[in-house]
């Protein structure tokens, strides 16, 4: 298990490393640059601007400083647009907001999610799993870009009991909105997936011998059944969770949280290389993170899978 | 008198009071009764880039470097010049010198006072490639002594052509006379940094802890993305006058959703969302604000060898800029009080006449069979049809634009319009180069002046697009840089693009506000849109 867990994170750096470099050159690629605007700058002073930046030197000289200033000083570099912040302070100002909403509504979308599914499957064919498989079609056809405004129509315009956006330390009226809003969805595909894998587990051999040997209904679900029907919700979780980090750009549009979403979609359509590359290797560092959480959860749900 | 009674003739007291002391107070020109809570909140659509004064070059940014610093000048409810930080200037007599008479009693946010020498540093500052100011272009048009050696590291800063006399009497010297250079210190680029403050906190300096500002304002929120706030600056000379406690510029990408909130009463302005003018301005005229700008949106032709072979030929560009109805445009696609144009500087720019347009007189029906005419003269029509394609930045309101216009130029001349769009930045590269035929674009004023619009005729504009070259039109903008009133000028270059037409204006832009109706003061007539929250106020409801 150790030497496992040793043996993916040393294929991480050569992974992260091939990320970076992939980005940076599609980067360079896109026509355009972070000073490019409707109002051309004139050459010599996009020629101190680039200076300022290191711009003007050779590709291979701007991505070995790049490195170096990650490796040596932890350093991600300024923002190109942003002319007074960093992409450390962009990222730190950002990424807890953007965690903070984000893991709240994975929580919310796994526990509904999970709860919806099992019941709808323990009550199966009944009104209650016809319901729960409506509702859930109905909030995996609900996106965030749609949910958002809809959320904001309802309680802040009609019944006003909500502020309409922004962040304010994150307090808890300010979450309810993008909680919705972004788990509702997962939430959805969640509950298919858990309903699914529960009947099939509950028609399955083991179950029956339960059965048979006269098990409550409720050890029988929690003990033996629960584990096994987890594990394709498992692995659908990985992806959620890092989905629900990186998919925040609408919530950051829509709530003005300023999570990190926004500044990563910004950063793309504006050239803002250094900040773009930044959360790119930070979303990079936490997929390849979750990924190898996913595969160890796998072998806690299922004993037959070893490293 | 029991003791209950006794509390509730208390209560009563001042549940009366309270309206009355709120009362007392009022506006010292209007009369009007002040809000109990003067605090103004408005959307912008996104974060700023800086407040640094020398760094700042978006709209919403300028915006706070206005409240928060002052310049050498100011502009009023109207745009005219206005005393700043300086009481007035002279000039000698070639126009080439301007000194600046500072206020004493200007001061700093931490009480210091602001001298000539505050300027001097921020004006060597914006030119500093060190810096790298991407608005140190704006100093380079001002036409200050030496400005381009030293952008080009030639020269020092120190060679800079300002100079403090003594602590309140600031020098300009400038390479050639240059008749708006006044009304160019109005914008943010120009605006006193606190020395000490700068080189303290480096570019942290602007942080809400570590600012010093002396404007009618001081930062003392900012969370990107989310909002920035302001509040009175206790210190500013002209404090007594300020009535607006408290500014927040809440950040909000999507306009429906600010147009939701501020139905909710959480924001006093907001931006009227695309295709709801119509409709507002008939359900809730009173909160609709639609006001000229200083902007156009124009179609730029390639008049290069890259471009159509068929707009080389100048009949060819006449009759497409005849058969766009303009009305049906502004009225239909854009509905926004959107207002037809037929010149490229708007009509509303200062010391600007609007030249005796022919196409501008006639009517539409005059101006197609004037276009069909003309067309059929340059040899196409619909058996030997014109094959056209007009590229767009991706916008859902270009698209309109552009569909609108190619069925226009379809149904009328017989052209064939191959419509397509870019994403920003590839469309800038597609433009620049003149890999086009017929471009959109859209240009804003920088002063308010018309040489801000003319300018990009010049051949030897940066900004030029089209690439058109008229050595009368170079003429005649060099001459206008050193008249004292170059309207005649003005007018004759946009007469020749009118006969040229080496772009196709389309309308010219207005601001489209939701605005509180106890939001009182907005400077509707000042046309760059140059706002000070000081001249704000809330009315009492």
């Amino acid at each position: 298990m150790i030497s496992y867990i040793i043996r993916r994170l040393l294929i991480a750096i050569p992974t992260i490393f091939i990320l970076i470099v992939a980005s940076w050159a599609l980067m360079k690629v896109a026509p355009g640059g972070p000073f490019a605007s409707e109002r051309p700058i004139p050459p010599v002073i996009l020629a101190n601007l680039e200076a300022r930046y290191g711009l003007d030197q050779p590709e291979w000289k701007q991505l070995w400083d790049y490195f170096y200033n990650i490796v040596v000083h932890f350093d991600f570099g300024p923002s190109f647009k942003f002319k007074d912040r960093d992409v450390n302070d962009i990222i730190a100002q950002g990424f807890p907001i953007s965690l903070t909403y984000g893991f709240l509504s994975f929580l919310a979308a796994s526990i509904v999610g999970i709860g919806l599914g099992v019941t709808a499957a323990i009550r199966h064919n009944s009104w209650v799993d016809y319901s729960a498989v409506s509702a859930g079609i109905a909030a995996q056809a609900l996106p965030n870009f749609i949910m958002g405004p809809i959320l904001i129509l309802i309680f802040t315009l009609y019944l006003g009991w909500l502020p309409g956006g922004g962040w304010n330390g994150g307090q808890w009226q300010y979450l309810i909105m993008p909680v919705i809003a972004l788990s509702t969805s997962f939430m959805g595909s969640i509950s298919r997936i858990m309903r699914s894998s529960m009947l099939e587990v509950l028609n399955s051999n083991f179950i029956r011998t339960a059965r048979a040997k006269g098990l409550p209904e409720r050890t029988i679900i929690w003990r033996h059944a629960m584990k096994p029907a987890m594990l394709p919700v498992v692995s659908y979780l990985g992806p959620v969770f890092v989905a629900v980090l990186t998919g925040s750009v609408f919530v950051d549009m829509y709530f003005s949280t300023g999570g990190l979403g926004q500044a990563y979609v910004n950063s793309a359509l504006q050239r803002d290389y250094s900040v773009l590359l930044g959360v790119t290797i930070l979303y990079g560092t936490l997929t390849v993170t979750v990924n190898l959480i996913t595969d160890l959860a796998y072998a806690w749900f299922d004993p037959k899978i070893r490293f | 008198m029991t003791s209950k009674s006794l509390l509730g003739a208390l209560l009563a007291t001042t549940v009366l009071a309270t309206p009355v002391l709120a009362a007392d107070k009022q506006h010292p020109t209007t009369g009007e009764a002040l809000a109990h809570d003067q605090t103004f909140t408005y959307r912008v659509l996104d974060e700023q880039s800086s407040v640094d004064p020398q760094v700042v070059e978006d709209v919403s940014g300028s915006e706070i470097v206005r409240d928060l610093f002052e310049g050498l000048m100011n502009q009023d409810a109207d745009g005219n010049l206005i005393p700043g930080v300086a009481t007035g200037y002279t000039t000698n007599a070639e126009k080439t010198v301007y000194t600046f008479t500072l206020r004493k009693n200007a001061k700093w946010s931490n009480g210091d006072p602001v001298t000539a020498n505050d300027f001097v540093y921020a004006w060597r500052r914006a030119t500093d490639p060190e810096l790298a100011s991407p608005y140190s272009w704006f100093m380079e048009i001002m036409s200050i002594q030496n400005v381009s050696e030293i952008l080009a590291g030639e020269m020092p800063t120190s060679e800079l052509g300002v100079r403090a006399v003594d602590d309140y009497t600031f020098e300009v010297t400038l390479s050639a006379a240059l008749p708006y250079f006044a009304q160019m210190t109005t914008h943010a680029t120009t605006f006193p940094t606190p020395q000490a403050t700068v080189e303290k906190y480096g570019k942290e300096w602007t942080r809400p802890e570590n600012i010093v500002s002396n404007g009618a304002y001081v930062l003392t929120e900012h969370l990107p993305n989310e909002r920035s706030v302001r509040e009175r600056n206790t210190m500013y000379w002209n404090n007594d006058a300020t009535i607006v406690d408290k500014v927040v510029a809440l950040v909000i990408n999507d306009e429906n959703v600010a147009f939701t909130r501020f139905q909710a009463g959480e924001l006093d302005r907001t931006e009227i969302p695309s295709g709801q003018y119509p409709r507002l301005s008939e359900e809730m005229p009173d909160k609709v604000l639609v006001a000229p700008r200083l902007c156009s949106y124009y179609y730029n032709v390639n008049l290069t060898e890259t471009g159509n072979p068929a707009l080389q030929d100048v009949r060819v560009r006449q009759a497409l800029s005849l058969a766009l109805d303009r009305d049906i445009i502004t009225q239909n696609v854009t509905a926004g009080g959107q207002i037809p144009a037929y010149t490229f500087t708007p009509g509303a720019t200062a010391g600007f006449e609007v030249p005796d347009s022919e196409a501008a007189g006639m009517t539409q029906a005059e101006r197609d069979a004037k276009a069909m005419a003309l067309m059929a003269e340059a040899g196409y029509g619909k058996d030997n049809p014109l094959d056209l394609s007009l590229v767009y930045n991706t916008s859902e309101g270009h698209k309109k634009i552009a569909i609108a216009a190619s069925q226009m130029w379809k149904q009328k001349l017989g052209v064939n319009v191959e419509l397509s769009n870019q994403e920003w930045q590839v469309f800038l590269q597609t433009r620049s180069n003149a890999e086009y035929e017929v471009a959109r674009a859209g240009w804003c004023g920088d002063y308010n002046e018309a040489s801000t619009f003319l300018d990009l005729v010049q051949s030897g504009s940066g900004y030029n697009d089209s690439k058109y070259n008229n050595p009368e039109v170079d003429a005649l903008l060099a001459e206008a840089k050193t008249m004292d009133d170059p309207t005649a000028n003005y007018t004759a270059v946009e007469a020749i693009i009118e006969r040229d037409v080496p772009i196709i204006p389309i309308y010219h832009y207005t601001i489209n506000y939701m605005m509180d109706t106890d939001l009182g003061g907005w400077p509707v007539n000042n046309v760059e849109q140059n706002w000070y929250s000081r001249d704000l106020y809330k009315i009492a409801e």
